[in-house]
């Protein structure tokens, strides 16, 4: 199934639209995220909110207009990224393309606020659009528009392993024929269930979150969308095209909402992903981790990272820098580390100051310049579902 | 690798009328008449005493056709990969913590945040199954069977793995009632292999073609069909009943049939 050419790809996040900025942050080590101010909140937490989200969409898709389609659009129109997709829809035909995206909420928020508003016997004053927005397969069908798409399409809603997930699913669809190509990805933005949710749990962090910090108090909500068009290689590739090397899945079947302590889960699906790749550990340059900065997820994790890795791996979360974009983070780390492959950076962990003492790892505070070969993403969800993504560049040397 | 088909070794079904795939069989077939009744929910004695108490409708329907499906192959559920599909969420929870978002308070739950999760049932199913194989689940809307199938069949013939699929619907309380209509609790799972073995029923194949739904021949059952998203398979389950063969239009973003031949 694997290698997959990763022909196009885009993320949009509080450290802006575009691939342009957000390396640019990266390389600066800049966080995106400020204190909350988003709709009705009140809340003493950081999130990482996306700007130019006010404008309502077109006339002629009115019935998808809401935040999260917003957000959608907007990533698509970063970095060629729509024009690239209607030109492989020229080469494959429109039928021949899926589209697989990865959110969590989706357009709940304007059902939220429809919530406020309910007459004597209880119905909507101004009720949602369920099929534009409420339901999250809208997502899909809007993208499948915008592109002018007409192939399989779905959601994949596996909490905050989504985004990860969709790049497993297209890459079956593709070797098994069904289609030639496929938009992956994932959007998910802000909105209450997720804000008052996960502190309701505890889990918010009142400061910008400080993944693997010792002093880590919680995450940081964030949003985005990220978008990847997968196809099959061609023999001639430029030195340095993106490859999706292999995707890895798991299950904890452990606890909802928590890992178990020795990370047997995220272990799990970091060994299929390199076993997926034909890689070796040892062969692994620099990890994404999941690194949501809440106390267990880190803690997990990092033991399952040094059972796999040893120290020897340099690792970093970017959540201090764009949030927790829950449904959209697994696809916007797959972006974020194509970006690391493609420039040569290990990005740092903008408020992370000091490695909880209990991991022993090469925890990367200040982004690195180094040349990169190979690279992993972890994604890992509520329900225990987790997924490890691994991407490697076309003039890697990982044959010995 | 080309070509998505699987073996069916296992059937389940749970809904309005109907508490297993046998009875539903039966109804299918026409030898007992189907009629409308509150869908019985089991209560998942699976999943420790704690977690039994907090899991909402999509859960223990999801559980009940897992494991009906699992058992009637004669397979581990411990050892299945699993895709849920569901058009919608869990309606009651949504509906509860809509309710509390708008009080000005906001004290969420968080047991009802948790379980708001689309893949809920998953990570329950893996609690309660002890299953540590992968599991996607799918929120598709209309076209959440068809899309279920499509990645169950890319996992079947991709990984090369047995596939256990999850199809279910639950409907909303309150206000979002009226803006989507859906029956009571139902839905139907199918253990889908990529090799013929002793427990296999039936041959399934999709094909990207358009074709006609095809019709059940129980005009109760034809509507519900129609109601729900999960049992859009069930005109192809009905064939499967009568050990029939046949071609099955499905709901879908791309035109996409299912070919149902019956083991010999």
């Amino acid at each position: 199934m694997y290698p997959l050419y990763l022909s196009a790809f885009t993320g949009t996040s509080a450290l802006g639209a575009g691939l342009g900025p957000t390396l640019a942050a990266l390389l600066a080590n800049r966080s995106g995220l400020a204190p909350c101010a988003f709709e009705t909140v009140k809340l003493d937490a950081h999130v990482g909110e996306v700007a130019g989200l006010d404008t309502p969409l077109p006339a002629a898709l009115a019935d998808y207009d809401c935040r999260n389609n917003r957000l959608a659009l907007l990533g698509l129109a970063q970095d060629g990224f729509a024009d690239a997709v209607r030109a492989a829809a020229q080469r494959y035909g429109a039928a021949r393309i899926g589209v697989f995206l990865g959110t969590s909420t989706g357009g709940i928020l304007e059902t939220e606020q429809a919530y406020r508003r309910l007459d004597e016997s209880g119905d909507f004053v101004a009720p949602p659009n369920y099929r534009g927005r409420h339901t999250p397969q809208a997502l899909v069908e809007l993208v499948a528009k915008e592109l002018g798409l007409a192939g399989p399409a779905f959601v994949v809603s596996t909490a905050c392993s989504s985004g990860a997930k969709v790049f497993a699913s297209a890459a079956r669809l593709i070797a098994t024929g069904a289609i030639d190509a496929a938009v992956v990805g994932g959007v998910d933005s802000l909105c209450l269930t997720t804000l008052y949710g996960f502190n309701s749990l505890e889990l918010v962090s009142t400061e910008p979150c400080r993944p693997y910090d010792a002093a880590r108090r919680g995450l940081s909500i964030g949003e985005a969308a990220a978008f990847a068009l997968l196809e099959r290689p061609a023999a001639e590739l430029p030195a340095d095209a993106i490859l999706l090397a292999g995707v890895g899945e798991s299950s904890d079947a452990y606890h909802m909402s928590s890992p178990p302590p020795d990370g047997r889960g995220a272990l799990a699906a970091m060994q299929a992903a390199l076993e997926q790749a034909g890689l070796r550990p040892a062969q692994v340059d620099y990890l994404n981790l999941h690194g949501t900065a809440t106390p267990s997820n880190d803690t997990a994790e990092g033991q399952a990272v040094m059972s796999l890795f040893g120290q020897r791996l340099p690792a970093s979360s970017t959540k201090g820098a764009t949030g927790h974009t829950l449904g959209a983070a697994g696809a916007l780390e797959v972006v974020i580390a194509a970006l690391a492959l493609k420039h040569g950076l290990i990005p740092g962990s903008p408020g992370s100051r000091t490695l909880d003492a209990a991991l022993d790892l090469d925890y990367v505070f200040t982004p690195r310049r180094q040349s990169l070969g190979v690279v992993m993403s972890n994604s890992f969800g509520f329900g225990g579902s987790n997924a490890s993504v691994v991407l490697r560049r076309a003039d890697a040397k990982v044959d010995a | 690798m080309n070509g998505l088909f699987a073996y069916l070794d296992g059937v389940a079904a749970l809904g309005p009328g109907f508490d297993d795939w046998p009875m539903l069989a039966a109804q299918l077939r026409g030898e007992a008449i189907w009629q409308d009744a509150p869908t019985r929910l089991p209560v998942p004695q699976a999943l420790p005493p704690a977690e039994r108490r907090r899991v909402g409708k999509p859960v223990r329907l999801a559980l009940a056709l897992g494991f009906e499906a699992a058992a009637m192959a004669g397979a581990d559920p411990a050892a299945l990969a699993t895709v849920f599909t569901a058009s919608g969420c869990d309606g009651d929870n949504l509906h509860a913590l809509c309710s509390t978002l708008a009080e000005p308070e906001r004290l969420v739950s968080p047991t009802r945040f948790t379980n708001s999760v689309h893949n809920a049932p998953a990570g329950y199913w893996g609690i309660a199954a002890q299953a540590t194989a992968p599991s996607n689940a799918l929120s598709a809307y209309d076209v959440s069977f068809a899309m279920g199938l499509l990645e169950a069949l890319g996992q079947v013939r991709g990984e090369q793995r047995r596939v256990l699929l999850i199809a279910y619907d639950s409907p909303y309380p309150g206000p979002l009632a009226r803006l989507r209509p859906l029956p009571e609790p139902c839905g139907v799972a199918l253990l889908l292999s990529p090799a013929r073995g002793e427990h296999s029923q039936a041959r399934l194949a999709l094909g990207f073609e358009a074709a006609e739904a095809g019709s059940i021949g129980v005009a109760g059952l034809d509507a519900l069909a129609r109601s729900a998203p999960s049992l859009r398979a069930l005109p192809m389950l009905a064939a499967l009943a009568r050990g029939e063969g046949g071609r099955f239009g499905l709901e879908s973003p791309t035109p996409l049939t299912v070919e149902l031949q019956p083991c010999a």
